[in-house]
């Protein structure tokens, strides 16, 4: 089965879409959008118990064969769990989304359109073998999530948003880029799946450990990890499904599928290591602690995301030192690590899809996110006070509830670190469970202060924009379904583990196991009085403290120095590049044509020039030079006698025409030497342009010839005989040296054959070199449409300054 | 200032036609002898602009209501189809294909999709053309 068309359905149904929107006014176009992620679901569901038995599958489709770039899906334990989430949880979002953005009043369009091209960018990543085709729908990502964030292109904050998640993303994808083209040098291959085969090879590559950090740059931008988190909160001006699907489920977690689906290369580094578990940790702290500086709900959202997807980072991170330790070693915990990573980045799929889907009715239904004016909801909205607090209580790491396990595991982990005796871990990694221990505290403080101050306390009416009710049924099915979720797993997380982690986690450690059901490890809610649980009583303990009191030491986020923070950073440096680059170009757009000539032809002259005294291309020879006829001559002598008349007229009228007469002239050229197509569209053009001319004769500046002087006419002087000889020398080398029989012949022989016409000319154009023909209709069209920017646009403008002046 | 140019207005409207079929008959005979898309196009273009010089410009829009913004977008995509079609027949991207078919009135001719995409290049640079001299033209 060619399973990797699917991968394509989102797109060509978002063509689809427009029409249905317009044609179909009175059903949601949700409705239609529906179906689409929720088969694709049905259909990935089939792969599951395959997959759980250890299989794999690989369908590809040749995009471009002759550079051997292809798009391979390959289906694996972690492809298939991601693709389920990215299915799963697109069904719920479009669902909601469906309640959630109103039919009359937005551009349900462009929004599915923007959405169903994101789906497939995602799918396309997760699935994709061939390191091309996955950075090339990596971007795809950027650029449809830029489109999603900037959804409300009117609002500034939202085009603000937009514009930085696109310039951190894309600056990390094109570091990844760098990191995927060292990799396939080294390893002399684009498939991942060769690349994991021959790692042990690469390891040894002086270029390793640059390609590690360049792609570990692309995982660190996409997952916002520590620095590159800025972009993730801005990101909240999107509509809150797209929040929910992007910003919980899916893109953010690229990274991690990046850092996850790479491990087995790379985890044979101590830098991959390093970085990642501390990157990873940094993260999580920062984040969580950050997070209570907030008072918009989908701040605190962000924020917690940030965090939550260090903590998955970092038990990434300590899955790869399973590499090193081997699974002899049987009380080794690092084995775990790769399974508490997978197994909590599907409970905080859950939990977090279900707390933004409550951060967008709680907005919906009371016209604000602002945590300060929320408060005593609970009796309002009782449903989503019980979604809330079961995605809130999971978040805390609390049971019954998923996140208590995985939470569990991660401890555990960070634990063992400092066990862990090289690359310095038994001297720095006792930080680990420390910093491990204080972010949960964190963690488990704003998951309280989310959902009490917005559920509990005084309702305050009067601080409301609208009067606050509960939500209509239909938004509230899919939190309801992810809440569900999250406390079936609780109960059931075994099943869980062998059908979706436990497969990931082969792919992820290969070197451990080779079928899921060698991994040995089960997951128990209650495990004994050990340190894990120690830890948790002590995270309820202090957290509940801190919560308590909260309003006493919040304020104290006040007192960080406002001054240097990395948006401020960020900011600095949009700002310069913006003032810098137009200071840059105010120097040399002068406004006039004649300057942009000078540089272009001084740029033609010296890169020529250049190049044939480098090589010492010169070279003259008359040997092969036909016979000059007396007309050609003559048509010479026009061609100057014309050229002389543009330099000395004293009328623009007279130059024009006599630029026609030299274009004439050389299709008379054209004519001579056998070439009837050039001639014709050479008469054809010089036709055109002559009349073209005429058209903008009295729109062109009226300049005094003589204004110019003396100074300035010499450097012109110099370019155009600049010129002049450049070309000449061209000309004389290119007929003085053929080092290959000319291309014309092949042409002759295969034109009737191949392609079934008789004019080479145009043969060419259409079908040899069909590429070039179809980007320079391309680059027309650009042409014309900067054209219509620059005449139409402003000629509106002028009718509406005179019509202001008329009033 | 509109002259009212009597004999260039009556020969326009029968050399615009001239023009015209000669351009249609270039581009369809561009596969084998010189000729094409490109050129066929511009010699569309002049005709055009042979009646824009001999009319003027509201004039010639009201007897050719044609959005060439539109004309440009529809060769456009006409090319890149052509192009992309290929991959439902699984070959290459601009794979062109053709052969010979008996057809009704004309007799045996051949049938190239090159000469599909050679449409979409006609219509761009007509389109293009167009568009850059309404601009120009309309600008005062």
């Amino acid at each position: 089965m060619s399973f990797v068309y699917l991968i394509f359905i989102p797109m060509l149904a978002a063509l689809v879409i427009p029409f249905l929107y317009k044609k179909v006014p009175g059903i949601h176009t949700g409705w239609f959008v529906l179906a689409v992620p929720a088969i694709l679901f049905g259909l990935y569901t089939t792969f599951l118990s395959k997959v759980k038995n250890g299989e794999s599958f690989t369908s590809t489709f040749d995009w471009i064969p002759s550079l051997n770039i292809s798009v391979t899906s390959y289906i694996d334990g972690l492809s298939l769990l991601f693709s389920l989430l990215i299915t799963g949880i697109g069904t719920l979002v479009v669902l909601y989304s469906i309640f959630y953005l109103d039919k009359t009043r937005e551009q349900l369009h462009n929004f599915y359109v923007y959405l169903l091209l994101f789906m497939t960018a995602m799918l396309g990543v997760v699935q994709s073998d061939h390191l091309i085709s996955l950075y090339f729908f990596w971007e795809l990502t950027s650029i449809s999530s830029f489109l999603l964030i900037g959804y409300w292109y009117k609002r500034d904050r939202s085009r603000f948003g937009a514009l930085k998640s696109m310039m951190i993303t894309v600056f990390g994808g094109l570091m990844m880029l760098g990191g995927f083209v060292l990799l396939s040098i080294m390893g002399d291959t684009y498939s991942i799946r060769e690349l994991i085969a021959s790692a042990p090879e690469l390891a040894n590559h002086e270029w390793f450990v640059w390609s590690l950090i360049l792609v570990l740059l692309g995982a660190f931008t996409k997952s916002a990890q520590f620095p590159f988190y800025i972009w993730l909160p801005d990101a909240m001006e999107a509509p809150t499904p797209v929040s929910a699907y992007l910003h919980s489920a899916t893109m953010v977690k690229a990274g991690l599928y990046l850092v996850a689906r790479f491990t087995p290369i790379y985890a044979s580094s101590e830098w991959w290591i390093w970085l990642v578990t501390g990157i990873g940790l940094l993260t999580l702290l920062w984040g969580s602690f950050f997070a209570l500086k907030q008072t918009d709900l989908k701040g605190i959202l962000a924020f917690s995301t940030v965090s939550q997807l260090g903590l998955i980072m970092s038990l990434l991170g300590a899955g790869a030192i399973s590499l090193h330790t081997g699974i002899e070693d049987d009380n080794s915990i690092f084995k775990y690590a790769a399974f508490a990573a997978i197994f909590h980045l599907v409970n905080h799929a859950t939990f977090k899809g279900s707390l933004f889907m409550i951060a967008g009715i709680v907005d919906h239904e009371t016209g604000t996110r602002d945590i300060r004016k929320l408060g005593g909801l609970m009796s309002l909205m009782p449903i989503s006070f019980t979604i809330a607090l079961i995605g809130s209580f999971s978040m805390a790491g609390l049971p019954p509830f998923n996140g208590f396990l995985s939470k569990e595991m991660f401890l555990s982990g960070m634990l063992s670190i400092p066990e862990f005796d090289f690359f310095a871990f038994d001297t720095w990694g006792m930080l680990f469970p420390i910093i491990a221990w204080i972010a949960s505290v964190f963690t488990f403080v704003y998951s309280f202060y989310f959902v009490f101050r917005t559920f509990t306390g005084k309702h305050k009416p009067d601080l409301l924009p609208k009067q606050a009710h509960e939500a209509p049924i239909g938004m509230l099915i899919s939190p309801a379904i992810l809440g569900s979720l999250v406390v079936a797993i609780f109960f059931i997380p075994n099943l869980i583990g062998d059908v979706l982690v436990k497969p990931a986690v082969v792919a992820i450690q290969p070197f451990l196991y080779s079928v899921p059901e060698d991994v040995d490890i089960h997951i128990a809610a209650w495990h004994g009085p050990n340190a894990e649980l120690w830890m948790t009583i002590g995270i309820v303990a202090l957290g509940y403290l801190l919560y308590a009191t909260l309003s006493k030491w919040q304020p104290l986020y006040n007192k960080f120095p406002q001054g240097f923070t990395l948006n401020r950073l960020y900011d600095f440096m949009m700002f310069l590049s913006e003032v810098g680059t137009n200071r840059l170009s105010r120097i040399y757009m002068t406004g006039f044509i004649r300057s942009y000539l000078v540089y272009m032809f001084t740029g033609i002259v010296l890169l020529t020039i250049g190049t044939v005294f480098i090589k010492d291309a010169f070279e003259v020879s008359f040997a092969t030079v036909a016979p000059i006829h007396f007309y050609e001559l003559v048509i010479v002598l026009v061609l100057i006698a014309g050229t002389l008349t543009i330099l000395f007229a004293k009328s623009r009228l007279t130059s024009i025409i006599a630029l026609g007469a030299v274009g004439y002239s050389v299709a008379l050229f054209f004519v001579i030497f056998n070439a009837p197509d050039l001639a014709l569209t050479q008469l054809v053009i010089e036709t055109v342009s002559v009349a073209l001319f005429l058209l903008a004769f009295y729109h062109l500046p009226k300049l005094n010839r003589h204004e110019n002087r003396m100074k300035f006419r010499l450097a012109n002087a110099l370019v155009a005989i600049g010129v002049g000889v450049t070309v000449t020398i061209v000309a004389l080398s290119a007929h003085s040296q053929k080092l290959v029989s000319s291309i014309s012949s092949y042409y002759e022989k295969t034109v009737y054959t191949e392609a079934g016409g008789g004019n080479i000319v145009n043969v060419i154009l259409v079908d040899y070199r069909g590429f070039d023909t179809l980007f320079e209709i391309a680059v027309l069209a650009i042409a014309s449409l900067g054209i219509i920017a620059m005449i139409r646009l402003r000629l509106t403008k002028k009718k509406e300054v005179n019509r202001i002046e008329d009033q | 200032m509109k002259t009212n140019d009597v004999i260039l207005q009556t020969t326009t409207k029968i050399i615009f036609f001239i023009i015209f079929l000669f351009s249609i008959h270039i581009f369809f005979a561009g596969h084998y002898t010189p000729g094409g898309g490109f050129v066929g196009g511009l010699l569309t273009a002049s005709g055009i602009v042979l009646l824009l010089l001999a009319f003027d410009l509201k004039t010639v829009t009201t007897a050719l209501p044609i959005n060439y913004t539109v004309m440009t977008a529809i060769g456009l995509l006409l090319a890149l189809s052509t192009a992309a079609g290929s991959i439902f027949f699984n070959v290459p991207f601009f794979t062109h294909a053709f052969d010979y078919f008996e057809l009704p009135l004309l007799g045996k001719q051949s049938l190239h999709t090159a000469m599909l995409f050679d449409t979409g290049v006609y219509l761009v640079v007509v389109g293009v053309t167009m568009t850059i001299i309404q601009s120009i033209g309309a600008d005062d």
